[in-house]
């Protein structure tokens, strides 16, 4: 199969360094069991989980631990066998508090009983396969942690058209995605098949950042000869393409409407990670307890992408990685544009914690903010067309209304504004603020109806 | 308590915690502004080289005033300096550009302060001034000092036509008295004048005469991102187009178009004045609609206004409702719905 240049470009975006050098060449390592796991019950986006075990408890690797509550949630199960030594609440990455299990493992990393992949997947039931994705416990890896089976299940009247594989990965610093596929192509290409069964789509498009060409090389080997009508799309780099708009948008030029979601134009996104996560669940009827991710940036002695254990400490992942070579200024979970910052190496790994970048002072400046000069430049970078210098003036003067009216909520809060703002305004906190507010105050209308 | 452990809470301690994106651009204002001051060093040249120390003197005394005022203003308001951003500088340059040669010094003084003073402070310094502050000094100082604004130096016209080879009026406004006593134009504008003009070596004020310049300058800026294209290409543009209508309409009673691309503050004002980031335009079709009425404004200035040119008025009238084009010109958002 021969990957073709994407149709479309959106309009926007920014070409930050793409230090993607310090691991595109690492091979995929695997950690040991760390002394301890702290598995947060809030995995992913929606209702965090509610736990099933009590400190205490003994557990086995792929016992649920967390059960999903409500529409929008996901399980959680332990990534390891071993005792619950706490149940209490814990920093998430984001920043945010929730319950957490800590497990204390036994070594023997023993699984639980009755785990069995479904046989024969290409003759089963649509509902097994989206219910086994369920059980799984499986999220959107690339970053936003969706819940996978909700994804997977569009309502019948949308019809979805297009299954788009996000192996983009446009975030500076992380390889994960592409050592994925670069070393467990046919997994991810099995992956994707039993996404097409399940999905009905028409096509299939994998679509791959011009600068990883070994991972489309490799993609290309394992799809040659497919009888699905499927593509590469070569994406020219660029950040965000791996957006999910944006990345619908440069595939199949449509637009997802304002406030509407992918399914609205017939596609659904998933990342490459999350493929292999669906894979193993299906076939070796695995749930998800351990992913890839990249520990990288300057001060990192031994940069590398690591299967790690959910719940291992970043303290943990740093150490494996040879720790800090020099003063580490910012621990971010994710990648420069859209991470965390984190206040300790104490958090833990999530399913969505695509990298661990650790910046030294020079990279980690703190600016001082100036006003506006009107110079346009964000207007130019934002991938959703906003304004979002006029945008952070009505934040600032807290007018969350003219905010509002001016499309605060189509805000991805990618940063390409923040990035290419020479008054370093902090334009991305401004839109958060914002949309948190515009949330509130959605919440509360609702309520009264 | 181990070492190990010890380190671990030492480098806990220090990690700084901030809102993504943790990357940047590394643009800055102070980056920006020394651009644009990089970019005027072709006119400067051209200024000295065609006005010799009387140009030095001026984008001296601009330049200091400004800078004096600036810190004035914002320690009188208790705010930080603020003069590293350097736009202070690039204010006072565009001002001395903006004045005839023989202007007395104090006088450059006072159209300074006014600039950066009146202008910019007041209404809160870089960011916040709608209007461009060298244009409201040069405006300041011509309703002020008609006469002072008004005198030029003397050159030699090329080719003249039953008039004194040697002037002290600037192009424009020879041309424009000679015009409208339905005289036609005073000297032959030919390929040879147009490009003697194109160089600089006509009257006006210091830094406007050298097109050439000028346009280096404006590649300059267009290659560092610091202007887009679309203010210069359609304010000219559209001063081109309408120029060659008048004078299909009526060639005896209107200029040639080179002649109002080349002889007056075209150049400067649409390559460095209209462009300014404050006071035009954020989208690109904010900024086309921009240049399209400074040129409109600008030739009917020129044409039938009192005053021979009209670059710094049509700037500023425009500079005016820059925020109402802000505001009817946002793009379309990516998935917008019909309303």
């Amino acid at each position: 199969m021969k990957a073709l240049n994407a149709l479309f470009k959106f309009k926007g975006g920014v070409h930050p360094d793409y230090n993607k050098d310090l691991c595109r060449d690492q091979e995929i390592k695997t950690m040991p069991l760390p002394s301890v796991l702290k598995v947060s019950m809030s995995q992913h986006l929606g209702a965090p989980a509610t736990p099933l075990v009590k400190k205490g408890d003994e557990v086995l690797r792929g016992q649920l631990i967390g059960d999903s509550s409500g529409f929008i949630s996901a399980s959680v199960h332990a990534p390891t066998s071993g005792k619950v030594v706490a149940v209490e609440p814990a920093a998430t990455a984001t920043g945010a508090s929730c319950t957490a299990v800590s497990i204390e493992p036994d070594g023997e990393d023993k699984w639980i009983d009755g785990l069995k992949g479904i046989d024969n997947w290409e003759n089963a039931n649509k509902k097994d396969l989206v219910e086994a994705i369920a059980n799984a416990g499986i999220v959107g890896m690339g970053g936003a942690g969706f819940p996978t089976n909700v994804k997977l299940s569009p309502p019948p009247e949308k019809k979805i058209t297009t299954l788009i594989i996000n192996g983009a990965e446009c975030e500076p610093y992380l390889t994960a995605d592409h050592r994925l596929m670069l070393e467990q192509a046919q997994k991810v290409w099995d992956g994707c098949r039993i996404i097409m069964k399940i999905l009905e789509a028409e096509k299939i498009i994998v679509a791959i950042e011009d600068n990883k060409p070994e991972a489309i090389q490799a993609m290309e080997k394992v799809m040659e000869g497919t009888d699905l009508n499927a593509s590469i799309a070569i994406l020219a780099t660029e950040y965000p393409q791996g957006a999910e708009k944006q990345q619908i948008f440069s595939t199949i030029g449509k637009e997802v409407p304002s406030g509407g979601l992918p399914m609205d134009v017939g596609a659904v996104v998933e990342n490459v990670g999350t493929v292999t996560a669906i894979y193993d669940a299906i076939v070796k009827g695995l749930p998800l307890t351990e992913r890839v991710t990249t520990v990288t940036g300057g001060v990192i002695a031994e940069p590398g992408n690591v299967v790690n254990r959910i719940g291992t400490s970043f303290q943990d992942l740093i150490d494996f990685c040879g720790g800090f070579k020099s003063k580490a200024a910012k621990v971010i979970a994710g990648g420069p544009m859209m991470g965390f910052a984190q206040a300790n190496t104490a958090t833990t790994t999530t399913k969505t914690t695509s990298g661990i970048l650790c910046l030294g002072p020079e990279k980690a400046c703190s600016y001082e903010s100036m006003p506006c000069i009107s110079c346009g430049r964000c207007v130019s970078a934002c991938p959703m067309k906003l304004v979002p210098s006029e945008l952070s003036q009505y934040l600032e003067a807290e007018d969350y209304e003219g905010a509002e009216e001016i499309n605060v909520m189509d805000c991805i809060e990618c940063g390409c504004c923040a990035f290419e703002c020479p008054a370093k305004r902090p334009l991305v906190q401004h839109m958060r603020q914002g949309k948190a507010h515009v949330m509130i105050k959605r919440r509360a209308a609702q309520a009264k109806k | 308590m181990t070492e190990k452990t010890e380190n671990k809470e030492a480098s806990v301690q220090k990690l700084i915690v901030s809102s993504s994106p943790h990357a940047h651009s590394g643009a800055s204002v102070r980056g920006i502004m020394l651009d644009v001051i990089i970019a005027m060093i072709p006119a400067m040249a051209a200024s000295v080289f065609y006005f010799g120390l009387d140009a030095v003197r001026l984008l001296l005394a601009c330049v200091a005033a400004s800078v004096v005022t600036e810190v004035a203003s914002r320690k009188l308001m208790a705010r930080d300096k603020g003069i590293g951003d350097l736009s202070a500088v690039v204010t006072g340059i565009l001002l001395a550009f903006n004045l005839p040669p023989s202007l007395p010094t104090w006088m450059a003084v006072v159209g300074s302060i006014i600039a950066i003073g009146i202008a910019k402070q007041v209404f809160g310094g870089i960011g916040y001034n709608p209007f461009n502050p060298a244009l409201v000094g040069r405006v300041a100082l011509l309703i002020s000092f008609p006469v002072a604004m008004t005198t030029w130096s003397e050159w030699i016209i090329p080719n003249p036509i039953g008039i004194d080879a040697v002037s002290t009026a600037t192009p424009l406004g020879l041309v424009k008295t000679s015009l409208g006593a339905g005289k036609g134009m005073p000297f032959v504008f030919d390929s040879a004048t147009a490009w003697q003009f194109f160089m600089g070596h006509t009257n006006g004020c210091i830094g406007e005469t050298s097109a050439f310049a000028l346009i280096l300058g404006g590649i300059y800026l267009l290659w560092r991102r610091c202007i887009s294209w679309h203010v210069p290409v359609f304010y000219i543009g559209t001063v081109a187009v309408s120029a060659f209508l008048l004078k299909t309409l009526s060639p005896g009673t209107n200029m040639p178009v080179a002649y109002h691309l080349l002889a007056g503050g075209l150049m400067l004002g649409a390559l460095f004045m209209a462009t300014d980031m404050v006071t035009s335009p954020i989208t690109k079709k904010g900024m086309a609609i921009f240049g399209i009425g400074c040129g409109l404004l600008t030739i009917i200035i020129r044409k039938w206004g009192g005053y021979p040119e009209g670059v710094s008025f049509a700037i500023l009238i425009m500079n005016s409702i820059t925020p109402l084009i802000n505001r009817f010109t946002r793009p379309k958002i990516f998935g917008a719905r019909k309303k």
